[in-house]
């Protein structure tokens, strides 16, 4: 039978009593891109920090590539083949933007606990091939402490593609990037979907990001997905306008919506 | 029963003079973040200023009204400290401020003695509070009680201070969140100048509240710092209700305790903390420390191995060094071996402060293992030196796998209070298991064999393993392991994404820092021929931490540079002057004010520039011809 | 640039600690104190040495010889202690090495004087171990020890009638011994004797409310005390305002010298059964000499740090003196069994355990014009506090 890459089931948490996901399911197929959209607060950041370990779930399983992989933690899942980006970047400031994916290679290939050797002559060709393919190579040898933010969402994406993964959990992964790059590293993402037959899922506030690269589209409000499909499908959904959208918007106003955020 | 109640209010008069210091302590670390060293310094002259006031102006409106004078006198002293010095570096690396408070407190211990004289002095009683009062037929003095008031009234006038003024509401919000405070547009400087005030205040009272109990000295700074450190920890860092909570829980247990175990108050706020801090990582009352945003704590330069340039002046170091017999005596060789100890206690410290971020004020307890360690190999097994150093090693090694364990699962301040607590358990260890350590007269006799015995072989000796460790350090630094390790310190969200563990990482880390401060602490009891508590005691730590914030925290080996400077500095003032913590104390401002980013940190932020402006220079032509 | 700026640190601070010019056919004595930790007691103890150097060279030095005492401050460390000692022995070329306060400084350099075979005269350190346990044959020690102290003031205590005892002391290795021996020496004498409690707050740190209440919890009969400085200031203020001293016989070690009883000016406790030293009220010609000596050159009156200043530096120059060389051995030689002057009367280096003769004064404690002092005292020959010379062999280790 064929296996789903990741297949979540009755996902539920809640803080103190108050739910903030409740019986989420769905699964990803690889090579697929999925987005998981919804207002602030809908429990989209819970939920993705459940599904790479960071966050108990009170209920419900997550199968990865057909294992239950529930409450596993960040570093297993990494192990697995899960890679990750972060909504506030979060890389290795002390380092150069190749040593920074360096040390990720390193620890995919088992090696950092080695006392001895120069890290930073480890997995060059690898790392350049990485930072070329996120276009970053040109800012190889900058301290990441200096490189704009956009450059840093770029790095991230590099760095989640170390372990070479077989699924890509991208949470907002061209928030503060300037519109002609956030199309430019949709591209490569999806090129990389594409190319690896890697898995993406994705949380996004821009809609003509989400709608013009994502296969399919969840909507997530209130802990609870409200309408899963095709993009166009999801965008004439009532539900979706009703509850998320909100009645009477169009598609041209959803590029007005999303300044707000 | 009489006698718990009696005991009972013995111990809030306690808790209360520890409130006062320990929340004056809270309040500065809470809006400021500045680790003050000089707490117990000011505290210590508030007690001498309010001697001389007290015995020059008489009755009650005399004591009070000096109290309180003094109290005033040194806040405004406070003040000045915080405009003339705090003020140029609160933007330094983390923990430099306390490199500053550190160097003011040395100075003020030789002020006061130049100042009032080496004698104790015994300050007058509290006008019509000199007798006891009976409760259930035990005498409770009635100066007591009103400590026993001043207490909560001073915490419900903080509190009234903190909710009810708009100085109050802006110390909170600092406390909370100082980048917001920043952002909403409240003149910092001001803020902190008032907070330090403040709490420099609250300290000089907690003095002068002593002068009816205590004689006032010059050491009284270091018995008080210390002990309020630990309050402000337990209570948890920046809450004034948990400092008043953790004040009456030390204080009660102490009161307590030695009815029970009558030796108890050598390590009993240690053994609360280390309690307190393993059940509750942020101590009682406190919440987790939000990350500071943009700490800009590390140089902008990534760190890189030695260049070509770099590593020839390393070794033309080394070689001059080495030839450094032909021309010093034993006695100069002696002080150099020193140093060389020191610069690896320093760097093991720095490996464990730079690469791995982890500010300990406890490392002198893996150096005092060692040097423990190797002195019982000699001295009860009879081993010969070498192995007898590996003994140290493997005591160090272990004790810093047993308490890292503890310490790498809380981070910041927290982290580096759990590491003085361990060590000053492991030092109560050392001071009261005489039939072992000899206790305080120490163990004797751990004199090097006959082939290091000369003071050349062993300076020798001393700078073979010095240059290795040091050596071997740096290696680690640039390692594949360094490299996990600089992860987990920069971001251990992302590095637990990519696989690295955060704590497994850190606590070899701290392993590798232990192991490497017990060979120094070895060759330290070789060099001594003899091994006391305080090698493994706070002024140790204390020393290590100055070294490495000396030569610089932002680079992988300054505090080499910082260890001999401090030391040549130290030993040298010793034997000179009589006044060598004045000397040393204003030497430490001096250098502070001079280069925030330490000594190595300003070496190699210019052998930096050089770089840079030689490469912009060569490659100007070019883009000319372009 | 930083150098300029330490040298002009430096510049301001330096007051000249012993920094005298010498020449090559001096004879040296390094010394080595607690000056900047102990500042109350080292400083009457600098001004003693310095009156006996100044005595010596008056008198036409050591063998024709200027004597010059080159003195360092160890910073209450011993490892700094041994720094300087290094420094003395290898840089100063000094003949022997003097001083010490705090007993783990007096062993380290005794021990560093075996090792390097210096001779070693030690002033003020008190613990047994120095010319016992671990006694060696190139360490001396002057201050009656602590054994002395406390046969000396068992002695006073075994006539009192009170049974039932309480001890407090500091948690360290001098207050622990103090009591040991006194105890020992006590039960001894007075097998009916109990002993009901005991306190041992931290040095330095007593928190002498709840250690007062916890003692008189006991009810002991009598209190024996080895508190000094401040946590003394502490102890007799809290108590005599708990009432713990009153109707209660108190034996305590050191109190009656004037370094610890003075600073309590009218609230010095009366009655205790004290060591100490009565410079009011001593009246023989060597010590009135002394006193005189003193007073004049220092318009101040001695504490009992100047007298071990004093005594150390006037006993060492008659071991250079006697010796007519600074070889150590000839020293060692010339020590063993020295007798020599002091302000309290002649003693002796016993060439047993070279231990000195040197007594104390025991008396008791009053307040007379808002000044505690000394009454009823007299001085007790060390020699006669002093075990039997065939337990004493026993101590130390074979050589």
């Amino acid at each position: 039978m064929n296996q789903s890459l990741l297949r979540v089931e009755s996902l539920a948490k809640s803080y103190h009593g108050v739910p903030a996901v409740r019986g989420v399911s769905f699964t990803l197929e690889r090579g697929e891109i999925l987005a998981l959209i919804g207002p602030n607060g809908a429990g989209k950041s819970t939920c993705f920090n459940m599904l790479n370990g960071q966050i108990r779930p009170n209920a419900g399983t997550i199968l990865f590539e057909g294992q239950d992989v529930t409450a596993s933690s960040p570093r297993s899942m990494w192990r697995r083949g899960v890679g990750r980006t972060f909504q506030i970047t979060a890389t290795f400031t002390s380092m150069t933007v190749r040593e920074n994916l360096q040390t990720a290679l390193l620890s995919h290939a088992g090696q950092l606990s080695r006392p001895f050797g120069k890290a930073n002559r480890a997995f060059e060709v690898e790392a350049d091939a990485l930072l070329d393919r996120v276009g970053l190579r040109g800012q190889a040898d900058r301290s990441c402490g200096e490189l704009a933010y956009g450059d840093l969402k770029r790095l991230e994406l590099a760095v989640a593609l170390t372990n070479s993964p077989s699924l890509l959990l991208m949470d907002e992964p061209t928030a503060g990037m300037a519109p002609k790059e956030r199309a430019d590293l949709m591209r490569a993402t999806a090129a990389i979907a594409r190319e690896r037959n890697v898995g993406i899922l994705f949380t996004e506030h821009d809609m003509d990001i989400v709608f013009e690269h994502a296969d399919r589209v969840m909507v997530l409000n209130r802990g609870e997905l409200i309408a899963m499909g095709a993009p166009d499908v999801v965008r004439q959904d009532r539900q979706v306008r009703a509850i998320y959208l909100g009645e009477g918007l169009v598609h041209g106003d959803l590029a007005a919506a999303q300044v707000r955020h | 029963m009489a006698l718990y109640l009696a005991q009972f209010l013995t111990g809030l008069a306690g808790a209360a003079s520890l409130f006062l210091v320990a929340s004056g302590l809270s309040i500065i670390f809470g809006v400021t973040r500045v680790v003050n060293f000089a707490h117990g310094a000011f505290y210590m002259v508030g007690a001498y200023v309010a001697y001389t006031l007290t015995e020059r102006f008489e009755g009650a409106i005399g004591f009070w009204g000096g109290i309180v004078l003094s109290v005033l006198v040194v806040a405004a002293l406070g003040g000045l400290v915080e405009i003339l010095l705090l003020r140029r570096i609160y933007h330094a690396p983390d923990l430099f401020q306390l490199l500053a408070t550190f160097g003011l407190t040395l100075m003020a211990e030789d002020l006061v003695v130049i100042i009032w004289g080496p004698e104790d002095l015994v300050g007058p009683r509290a006008p019509g509070l000199k007798g006891a009062v009976e409760v259930l037929g035990q005498a409770v003095p009635s100066y007591d009680l009103v400590l026993i008031a001043l207490g909560p009234l001073v915490l419900g006038a903080l509190w009234l201070l903190f909710h009810r003024t708009r100085f109050g509401i802006l110390v909170r919000a600092a406390t909370q969140d100082r980048d917001m405070v920043a952002a909403l547009g409240v003149n910092q400087k001001w803020l902190f100048t008032a907070v330090f005030c403040l709490g420099v205040g609250l300290a000089a009272l907690g003095g002068a509240l002593q002068i009816p109990r205590d004689a006032v000295n010059h050491a009284m700074d270091l018995t008080v710092i210390v002990e309020a450190f630990v309050v402000v920890v337990i209570g948890g860092l920046g809450s004034v209700g948990g400092a008043f909570l953790a004040s009456l829980l030390v204080a009660e247990l102490n009161a307590f305790g030695i009815l029970v175990l009558p030796g108890v108050s050598l390590v009993l706020v240690f053994v609360v903390m280390a309690v307190v801090l393993v059940l509750r990582p942020n101590g009682l009352l406190g919440r987790a420390e939000a990350p500071a945003r943009g700490t800009g704590q590390m140089s902008s330069r990534p760190w890189r191995p030695l260049d070509a340039k770099a590593q020839f002046i390393a070794l033309v170091a080394v070689a001059v060094a080495a030839l450094l017999p032909l021309w010093l005596g034993p006695y100069g060789l002696a002080v150099g071996a020193e140093m060389l100890i020191f610069a690896l206690f320093a760097m093991s410290l720095q490996f464990l402060m730079s690469t791995g971020g982890l500010a300990s004020f406890g490392h002198a307890a893996y150096f005092g293992l060692g040097a423990y360690g190797a002195a019982l190999a000699v001295k009860s097994l009879g081993w010969p030196m070498i192995p007898a150093l590996g003994c140290g090693v493997m005591l160090g090694l272990a004790g810093a796998a047993l308490f890292g364990w503890f310490c790498v699962r809380l981070a910041g301040v927290y982290f580096a209070m759990l590491t003085l607590a361990f060590a000053q358990i492991a030092w109560s260890a050392a001071f009261q298991w005489t039939a072992v350590t000899g206790g305080d007269n120490g163990l004797l006799g751990s004199w090097p064999d006959a082939w290091a015995a000369s003071p050349r072989a062993f300076y020798w000796l001393s700078l073979a393993v010095a240059v290795g460790g040091i050596g071997a350090l740096r290696i680690l630094t640039f390692s594949p392991f360094g490299y996990g390790l600089r992860a987990v310190r920069d971001s251990s969200l992302r590095a637990e994404a990519i696989g690295i563990g955060r704590r497994h990482t850190q606590w070899v880390c701290f392993i590798v820092a232990g192991g490497f401060a017990a060979l120094a602490g070895g060759l330290f009891a070789f060099l001594k021929g003899s091994v006391f508590p305080d090698a493994l005691g706070i002024p140790t730590s204390v020393d290590g931490l100055v070294m490495v914030l000396l030569g610089g925290v932002g680079t992988v080996s300054g505090s080499v540079l910082g260890a001999v400077v401090y030391k040549a500095l130290s030993v040298w003032l010793i034997s000179q002057t009589d006044y060598s913590k004045l000397v040393l104390g204003a030497a430490i401002v001096g250098l502070v004010v001079l280069f925030p980013s330490g000594i190595g940190g300003f070496f190699s932020a210019w052998a930096g520039r050089r770089r840079v402006s030689t490469r912009a220079t060569a490659a100007a032509p070019v883009e000319a011809a372009e | 640039m930083k150098r300029v700026l330490i040298a002009a640190l430096l510049g301001g601070t330096f007051f000249g600690s012993g920094l005298a010019p010498t020449r090559a056919d001096d004879i040296k004595i390094g010394e080595i104190n607690s000056y900047s930790a102990l500042p109350g007691f080292t400083e009457p103890y600098r001004k003693g040495w310095q009156l006996a150097v100044e005595e010596i060279n008056a008198a036409g030095g050591i063998n024709g010889k200027t004597l010059v005492v080159v003195s360092k401050d160890d910073a209450g460390k011993p490892a700094e202690a041994v720094t300087a000692a290094n420094e003395l022995v290898s840089s100063e070329g000094v003949a022997m090495l003097a001083g010490g306060f705090f007993s783990n400084i007096g062993l380290a350099l005794a021990d560093f004087a075996k090792q390097k075979k210096v001779f070693y005269f030690a002033g003020e350190p008190l613990t047994d171990a120095m010319v016992w346990a671990h006694g060696n044959h190139y360490t001396f020690r002057l201050r009656p020890s602590n054994y002395m102290q406390a046969a000396m003031l068992a002695e006073e205590a075994a006539k009192l009638p009170a049974k039932r005892w309480a001890t407090i002391a500091p948690n360290y290795e001098y207050g622990q011994s103090a009591v040991a021996v006194f105890k020992n020496l006590l039960s001894a004498k007075r097998p009916d004797i109990e002993w009901v409690g005991e306190q041992w707050p931290t040095q330095g740190k007593i928190d002498a409310g709840p250690v007062v209440a916890a003692i008189a919890a006991t009810q002991p009969d009598a209190i024996l005390n080895v508190e000094f400085g401040p946590d003394l200031v502490k102890l007799v203020r809290e108590g005599n305002t708990r009432g713990l001293f009153k109707d209660r016989a108190v034996v305590s070690f050191l109190t009656g010298e004037p370094e610890y009883l003075e600073p309590l000016k009218d609230e010095a406790p009366q009655g205790w059964i004290v060591t100490g030293y009565p410079w009011y009220g001593i009246h023989t010609p060597a010590h009135d000499a002394f006193l005189k000596a003193y007073e004049a050159k220092y318009n101040d009156h001695p504490r009992l740090g100047s007298v071990v200043g004093y005594t150390l530096i006037k006993a060492a120059a008659e071991v250079l003196r006697k010796a007519g060389s600074t070889d150590t051995d000839k020293l060692v030689g010339a020590a063993e069994g020295l007798s020599f002057p002091t302000p309290f009367g002649n003693a002796t280096l016993r060439a047993i355990d070279h231990q000195a003769t040197l007594g104390a004064f025991v008396g008791k404690t009053a307040v007379q014009d808002g000044k505690g002092v000394m009454v009823d005292f007299a001085y007790r020959d060390g020699a006669k506090y002093l075990p039997p010379d065939s337990e004493v062999k026993t101590f130390r280790p074979a050589e």
